[in-house]
């Protein structure tokens, strides 16, 4: 994810210099530990969390135990480490279920923070797992934000229900007992965007929690937000009691502070985030691996299960044998480019290997038209060239470029590409190891 | 309501909060390290950012140590000052004709933006038309058709998920008969990482150079005052792509203190900004009562 690239950058910098250090200096530590005060303010952490987050770590490092480890630099790192995970929130939190019919999900916010797209996609998440969800459009100020949840309601193809600009809590009431009389299990109360200081208009959530069985009272937070995030969610919190927040917009470059600090200051776990404007780029929010992803360690864990909700099981299997008989070839390799495809978005997935931040690797780098050019230039070729690719000779590739509107040497690249890959694939096929697309 | 109580009215949240903090610093009179470190919190909680605070806070001390300056109103005085001459000030003029495209990344109130900048150029006798190609977000058009009914202009709009260029076209065909003198352009919301986007946006603004040469051109990027630092990323990728002419500052009236302004007035100049919801409540920028309010 490119979210916490730059952030992840510095801290990796920091550390690079920490790393093989036998000795540390009381200076060395401070110094150290400025550098990563001014990137996560640049990062747009708050100061007060950014305060404390330095604080402790100072004090933790500059223990006696540490100065006269063997490694100080890396035990240095491990505070950082667990200092981060712990103010991320530890452990993933998942969304509560009512025993009583239906669970009531209310989603609030600041206006603009991306409520009306969350419902969407959290309606498109909870059908996923079974559940008959049902949107409910409290909003009645925006104009036309009625007509924006049933858009986005259909394409989720969950219910969708609406008395037009009238009272918000009567809609939300009504709602819930049309979820009741209609077999909806969960409601999505999509309500108006609001400031926080707007006493008014936040009374008016109160009286919705009132009137209905609220399971959860979801906080909608863009990621890109500033200082102002942790005043914000305070205001939220105390007024309402929130259960949770979600981060949008993560597919931002922003280095994603307001996620940091949001959790410190309020104590309310992140449950999900948006990472893209699809309505099904929505994923459950794991504290440990956005810490290791802060921290330029990536994050193999969601990669792992990325490529496998996007690899076809069988596929694999049959990718495996040919390893061993070593026959891959060009269609193996389409296959493989169609399943790196499906795993989104690739300078995301670039963000979470190990050490790609170092690697230089950013976003930008890994460009997703390629992947495009190169299943033209696959599918124009005929299927004797597929699999046997020794038969292009430069005839044929002159063709297979007119064919996929590409030229020559985009052909002769691509091939140069596939040889690598196979011969990858080689020595991975010899050393057993599963290779998950 | 006049402007400036507008203005200080939209920053009295801010006001709240930071400026008594300060307040409380500058009556304690003593200018020690203490008092810079306070300031410097102060300030980046304000969003300003760390660069530009420190470059704050070493101009205000070299200044604070060569007048000898020992009494808090002085050191107030020379605060502002600084704060006031890295926003500069700069009007948005333009000749009629222009077409004024408006971009931003998602949700930060470019439609919401459009309709109250209609309603500006229409009380100044100006002839305006809006082009909706935002056609990505569901129900864009239908928001502003709003709008452009409350500013009462015309619009011109298509289906949902058609070409945005599209729309631009016929707006300006039609602006160019009725000798409108503003053609206002919504583009959907994208975030700056997005290439394909903004290869789209790249082509609405070739649409527009090329269809109507002879209208002057105005590019202006609205940002939500609640953006920490990534408004400085936004602000450069937007002007890479489409070579922005100023900035339109949202949501002011919440407690957000829209200080990326400070790290931003450097390379682009604020032109208006947003107090509230209502059609009039977008006012030109003015770094004096800006920095008066949030101090």
């Amino acid at each position: 994810m490119a979210t916490f690239g730059t952030l992840s950058e510095r801290i990796t910098h920091v550390f690079s210099k920490l790393k093989n250090k036998g000795r540390l200096t009381d200076l060395e530590i401070k110094q150290a530990m400025r550098e990563i005060r001014v990137a996560l303010l640049e990062a747009d952490v708050n100061i007060t969390v950014v305060k404390d987050f330095i604080n402790s770590v100072s004090e933790k490092a500059t223990g006696e135990d540490i100065l006269k480890s063997l490694t100080p630099g890396q035990q240095v790192i491990k505070i950082v480490n667990e200092e981060l995970i712990s103010l991320l929130g530890g452990t993933q939190a998942k969304l509560a279920v009512s025993s009583k019919l239906p669970t009531v999900i209310m989603m609030c916010g600041l206006q603009g923070s991306g409520k009306t797209t969350m419902c969407g996609k959290l309606g498109l998440y909870l059908k996923k797992q079974g559940k008959r969800p049902l949107a409910v459009a409290c909003d009645i100020y925006r104009p036309a934000a009625i007509n924006q949840l049933e858009v986005v309601a259909k394409k989720a193809d969950i219910g969708f229900f609406e008395m037009g600009q009238t009272d918000a809590v009567k809609i939300a009431k009504n709602g819930v007992q049309y979820a009741l009389k209609n077999n909806y299990d969960t409601v999505i109360l999509d309500t108006a965007g609001r400031l926080h200081v707007n006493e008014e208009l936040m009374k008016e959530l109160v009286m919705i929690t009132k009137a209905v069985d609220v399971t959860e009272k979801l906080l909608v937070v863009d990621s890109m937000t500033g200082q102002d995030a942790v005043n914000v969610a305070k205001v939220f919190d105390e007024t309402l009691d929130i259960s949770g927040v979600i981060m949008t917009k993560l597919d931002g470059d922003t280095r994603g502070g307001a996620t940091l600090s949001i959790r410190a200051v309020t104590g309310k776990p992140v449950k999900f985030c948006g990472i893209g404007e699809k309505l099904s780029d929505l994923e459950p929010f794991y504290p440990d691996r956005m810490a290791s992803r802060i921290l330029g360690m990536g994050d193999v864990l969601t990669l792992i299960e990325k490529a496998q909700q996007s690899v076809d099981m069988d596929k694999a299997a049959e990718l495996a044998k040919k390893l061993k008989e070593a026959t891959f070839d060009l269609n193996d390799f389409l296959t493989q480019l169609e399943s790196m495809k499906n795993m989104g978005n690739l300078s995301d997935v670039v963000g979470m290997i190990p050490g790609a931040s170092k690697m230089n690797l950013g976003s930008g780098q890994i460009d997703e038209k390629e992947i495009y050019k190169n299943k033209a230039i696959i599918q124009s070729m005929t299927p004797a060239e597929r699999t046997n690719p020794k038969l292009l000779n430069y005839a044929r590739r002159k063709r297979v470029a007119s064919g996929s509107g590409t030229n020559v040497q985009d052909v002769n690249k691509l091939m140069k590409q596939f040889e690598q890959t196979k011969e990858m694939m080689k020595r991975f096929g010899k050393r057993g190891a599963k290779f998950p697309f | 309501m006049g402007f400036i109580s507008k203005i200080i009215e939209g920053l009295k949240k801010t006001k709240q909060s930071i400026g008594f903090k300060l307040k409380q610093l500058f009556k304690q009179g003593i200018f020690g390290e203490d008092f810079y470190d306070d300031v410097e919190a102060i300030l980046l909680s304000a969003d300003i950012g760390a660069e530009t605070t420190f470059e704050i806070i070493d101009n205000l001390r070299d200044r604070m140590t060569q007048d000898r300056v020992a009494d808090p109103d002085t050191a107030e005085k020379y605060l502002k000052e600084i704060m006031v001459e890295i926003l500069g000030e700069e009007k948005l003029s333009f000749d009629s004709p222009c077409v004024i495209m408006v971009v931003g990344v998602n949700g930060v109130g470019k439609t919401t933006t459009i309709g109250k900048l209609a309603n500006i150029y229409v009380k100044q006798g100006k002839s305006v038309i809006i082009a909706a190609a935002d056609t990505f977000r569901a129900a864009a058009a239908d928001q502003l058709e709003v709008w452009a009914k409350r500013a009462n202009v015309r619009l011109v709009r298509h289906g949902e998920g058609s070409d945005p260029a599209a729309v631009v076209f016929d707006a300006l065909a039609s602006a160019k008969s009725k000798k409108t003198d503003v053609v206002l352009v919504d583009t959907a919301g994208r975030l700056h990482n997005k290439v394909n986007l903004m290869e789209e946006l790249k082509k609405i603004n070739r649409v527009i150079d090329r269809e109507y040469p002879e209208a002057d051109r105005k590019n202006l990027i609205v940002l939500d005052a609640t953006t920490g630092q990534n408004a400085l990323t936004q602000v450069k990728v937007f002007d890479e792509a489409v070579n922005l002419d100023g900035i339109i500052l949202t949501k002011l009236d919440g407690t957000a203190k829209g200080g990326v302004a400070l790290a931003l007035s450097e390379q682009v100049p604020v032109f208006y900004v947003g107090v509230g919801e209502r059609i009039d409540d977008l006012i030109e920028f003015d770094a004096n009562s800006f920095v008066e309010g949030i101090l």
